[in-house]
């Protein structure tokens, strides 16, 4: 349990972490202001269907800018430690890497609430993290241990934390958008203020079933909000292959939209937070967050068959999402390059501790096999492969 | 009536073909005289497929292939690897992650008298076009009285991998095997991938062909035979892989391999083991299954599939309806466990069937000592 503190710790202000004291005895203090309201422009304006634009200026705090770094630091490292990995093997199956989107996940957890419901498909271990996860929970799942947060029998793909409203984790394209629209759904019929973020990529933005729920979301007035993580390739293939029309934020027609650059993390939150306002008034919207996935599909992909590197590497260095969050950083005078680096080395520090921890969690028990088939079994029977020689009755 | 049923069972050979009307083309070899190499080539099961695909796209102007990353990715697990080059972009379709629209999409060209072969990436992924599948597909010839056939194939890789959970291991043999005015096929060497894929695409009613990503990496020995371009297996016959007295084993895909290796070792143990590769869940060779089971009185049937309501559970009531009289045992069956696939990889082991479980009910049909059972 203490380790589910430790994370959460490096998920706060990093100040408050207990393995700061270097910080704290270094000759500069940085800033652990929450009073102090600094001023970002967003890096583009916001396009807007159907609806007025947020404004460019985003507000934030110093305590707010060094968590921005210290927690995309730290997705980066796990998201890099799972591609060790899975190369010598620990990690099974499939594997989508999240590294060069965690502006997404973290702008939206600026704007909302661990009441505010969100949904996902396959790349989603930085949202999970982003919602209170923890990194020995994350790798122990990735590496099918007992201590993952899915117990190991879910994987890569099926991370959950409904404590923190947040719903997984689905391996099927499209499907989480109904689903979505289904938490919105049980948010308005309970009628709760809070809203459901349904994330999903552009190769998902074709499913029908996303056009069926959002007319439904529409119709009803469900708070959904749905978003589009465009990183411009579904699996292998690109945008323009796959969709007549690749502005997403436009697909809903009559739902509004917002195209808003994802690599930016104050742009995201920004238009989460409008998002939420809308969503809670006027039901649906759309956000398309225009951002890049520096790895391939999953880790079976290369990710160079169908763009080049130079396209990669140009992203990496005109774009990248914690790039971006250290020159603001250093810009306002919060921290030096060195603190910044250090905090990265933390993060790798932290990283390597949870994979070693995680490492040594056993696998789960055989029993596991059968446990969690059902919420109430009725006592009922279920089987192993030969079945007069292992079977289990459902509690 | 029964009588005649029986006679019919009892007197029909191994080499005759079912329903279908679609004969095992030997005619070519047979009337000339041609000498085909002596040394035994190998061929992956991938490249089997590759060929198939290739060779059927030549003879038939009408056979196009569509899917997910068919054409410029060369195909999720290379199935499709330089047949865009080759056929061009009209032939061999890249489609958007769309299941239920390109299936459909499929559907309706094969109405218009094209031959689709539609690959799902997996056939979790599959049950997004169930309704087209079942309701535009397999019940059309009936409900237009013949008028519209669907000569169509769905293929793409079924059952488990390793490692991908629960969402992305299930296996739709049983699924589909029920459902009337479908074929399905269970390949499992590299000469039932070429073989069978042929088949399919030459046949006028719509044809579920259910690979294994596992299988795709193996290596079989073809004949010369096989690799002619005009090869091609009947539809509905199972394939007898291994002959035996003592107990008959079905299988089919990456259980025939199991239950090989399973059969060697029962051997060892004085038990003559004889494995059928089903080769077709539906039709169901019944008569092979049945003059087996006659002959060595003992059945298992293997799976990896959900136990209930599967393959093996068919199988075993034919055997009983059929030739309950010949049965000296129980029929065994051994499948995948009653529970959704986890990740992990100790439990995943459990998920399915190892070759030791089919030993274990072999030697229980044979009335043979086994360990104590092991509950959870």
């Amino acid at each position: 349990m203490s380790l589910v503190r430790r994370s959460s710790d490096l998920l706060k202000p990093f100040t408050t972490a207990a393995s700061t004291t270097s910080f704290l005895n270094s000759r500069r203090h940085f800033s652990t202001d929450d009073t102090t309201t600094i001023t970002v422009e967003t890096s583009v304006p916001f396009t807007g269907h159907n609806c007025e634009p947020p404004s460019r200026s985003v507000d934030t705090t110093p305590t707010e800018l060094m968590k921005f770094f210290t927690d995309m630091a730290l997705m980066r490292r796990m998201e890099i430690a799972a591609d060790s990995l899975y190369k010598s093997k620990l990690i099974r199956g499939f594997c989508h890497l999240y590294d060069g989107q965690e502006a997404v996940c973290i702008g939206m957890e600026a704007a909302i609430t661990k009441k505010d419901c969100i949904i996902t498909a396959y790349r989603d271990h930085c949202i999970y993290l982003g919602r209170g996860g923890n990194l020995l929970q994350s790798f122990a799942e990735l590496m099918g241990r007992q201590d993952g947060c899915s117990n190991g029998k879910g994987g890569s793909m099926h991370f959950y934390k409904k404590d923190a409203c947040f719903f997984g984790g689905h391996g099927i394209v499209g499907a989480q958008v109904p689903l979505g629209c289904g938490l919105a759904f049980a948010q308005k019929y309970r009628k709760e203020d809070h809203v459901t973020f349904a994330m999903y990529g552009d190769g998902a933005a074709n499913q029908g079933q996303l056009f069926e729920a959002l007319n439904m979301a529409a119709l009803w007035d469900l708070p959904a909000i749905l978003v589009c993580e465009n990183n411009h390739y579904g699996m292998g293939t690109a945008e323009w292959r796959a969709a007549k029309s690749p502005a997403y934020y436009k697909r809903g027609d009559y739902v509004p939209g917002l195209k808003v650059d994802g690599m930016d993390a104050f742009a995201v939150k920004q238009a989460c937070k409008f998002a939420k306002e809308h969503a809670l008034k006027n039901g649906p919207i759309i956000l398309e967050m225009d951002t890049y996935r520096y790895h391939g599909h999953s880790m079976s992909d290369p990710g160079s068959t169908y763009r080049t590197r130079d396209e990669i590497s140009g992203v990496r260095q005109e774009r990248d999402p914690i790039e971006r969050i250290r020159k603001l950083v250093l810009a306002h005078d919060l921290a030096t390059e060195q603190q910044l680096k250090d905090i990265e080395k933390l993060a790798r520090k932290e990283v390597d501790e949870a994979i070693a921890k995680a490492k040594e969690s056993p696998m789960p028990a055989e029993s596991e096999l059968f446990t969690n088939v059902y919420r109430k079994g009725f006592g009922v029977e279920s089987f192993g492969a030969d079945r007069k020689e292992l079977r289990a009755t459902l509690p | 009536m029964l009588r005649i049923i029986k006679q019919k069972i009892s007197s029909r050979g191994l080499s005759a073909p079912v329903i279908g009307g679609y004969t095992h083309r030997l005619s070519p070899v047979a009337s000339t005289i041609r000498h085909f190499s002596s040394a035994i080539k190998e061929m992956l099961v991938r490249d089997a497929l590759n060929s198939a695909l290739d060779e059927e796209m030549a003879a038939d102007s009408s056979v196009f292939i569509m899917g997910e990353e068919v054409g410029e990715y060369q195909g999720a697990y290379k199935i499709t690897k330089g047949l865009l080059d080759k056929y061009g972009p009209e032939r061999v379709v890249d489609t958007p992650i769309t299941e239920a629209g390109f299936t459909g999409i499929g559907v309706g060209a094969a109405y218009h008298g094209l031959k689709p072969v539609i690959e799902f990436m997996t056939f979790n992924f599959s049950m997004q076009a169930m309704d087209h599948i079942i309701n535009s597909a397999a019940k059309s010839n009936y409900m237009s009285a013949g008028q519209i056939n669907v000569p169509i194939v769905f293929r793409g890789p079924n059952g488990a991998a390793a490692g991908v959970s629960s969402q992305h291991s299930q296996c739709y043999g049983a699924w589909f095997g029920t459902v009337p005015g479908l074929k399905v096929l269970v390949p499992y060497s590299s000469e039932d991938a070429r073989g069978l894929l042929k088949a399919a695409i030459r046949d006028p009613d719509p044809v579920v062909f259910l690979e294994n990503e596992l299988l795709y990496g193996e290596s079989f020995p073809v004949s010369a035979e096989v690799l002619d371009s005009s090869f091609c297996l009947p539809i509905g016959k199972a394939k007898i892989e291994r002959k035996g007295k003592d107990i008959t084993i079905t299988a089919y895909s990456k259980m025939v391999g199991y239950a090989l290796k399973a059969a060697e070792i029962l051997e060892k143990d004085g038990i003559n083991a004889e494995v059928i590769n089903l080769r077709s869940i539906r039709p169901l060779d019944r008569a092979t299954i049945n003059a087996s089971v006659r002959k060595t009185n003992r059945l298992v049937t293997v799976e990896e599939g959900f136990p209930q309501h599967g393959v093996g559970a068919e199988i075993c009531a034919t055997v009983v309806e059929d030739s309950f009289e010949y049965l000296d045992a129980p029929v065994e069956r051994i499948a995948g466990a009653d529970v959704p696939t986890p990740y992990a990889a100790n439990l995943e082991r459990f998920a399915f069937p190892q070759i030791e479980d089919i030993v274990r009910a072999a030697k229980r049909a044979c009335y043979r000592s086994v360990s104590t059972a092991a509950t959870a």
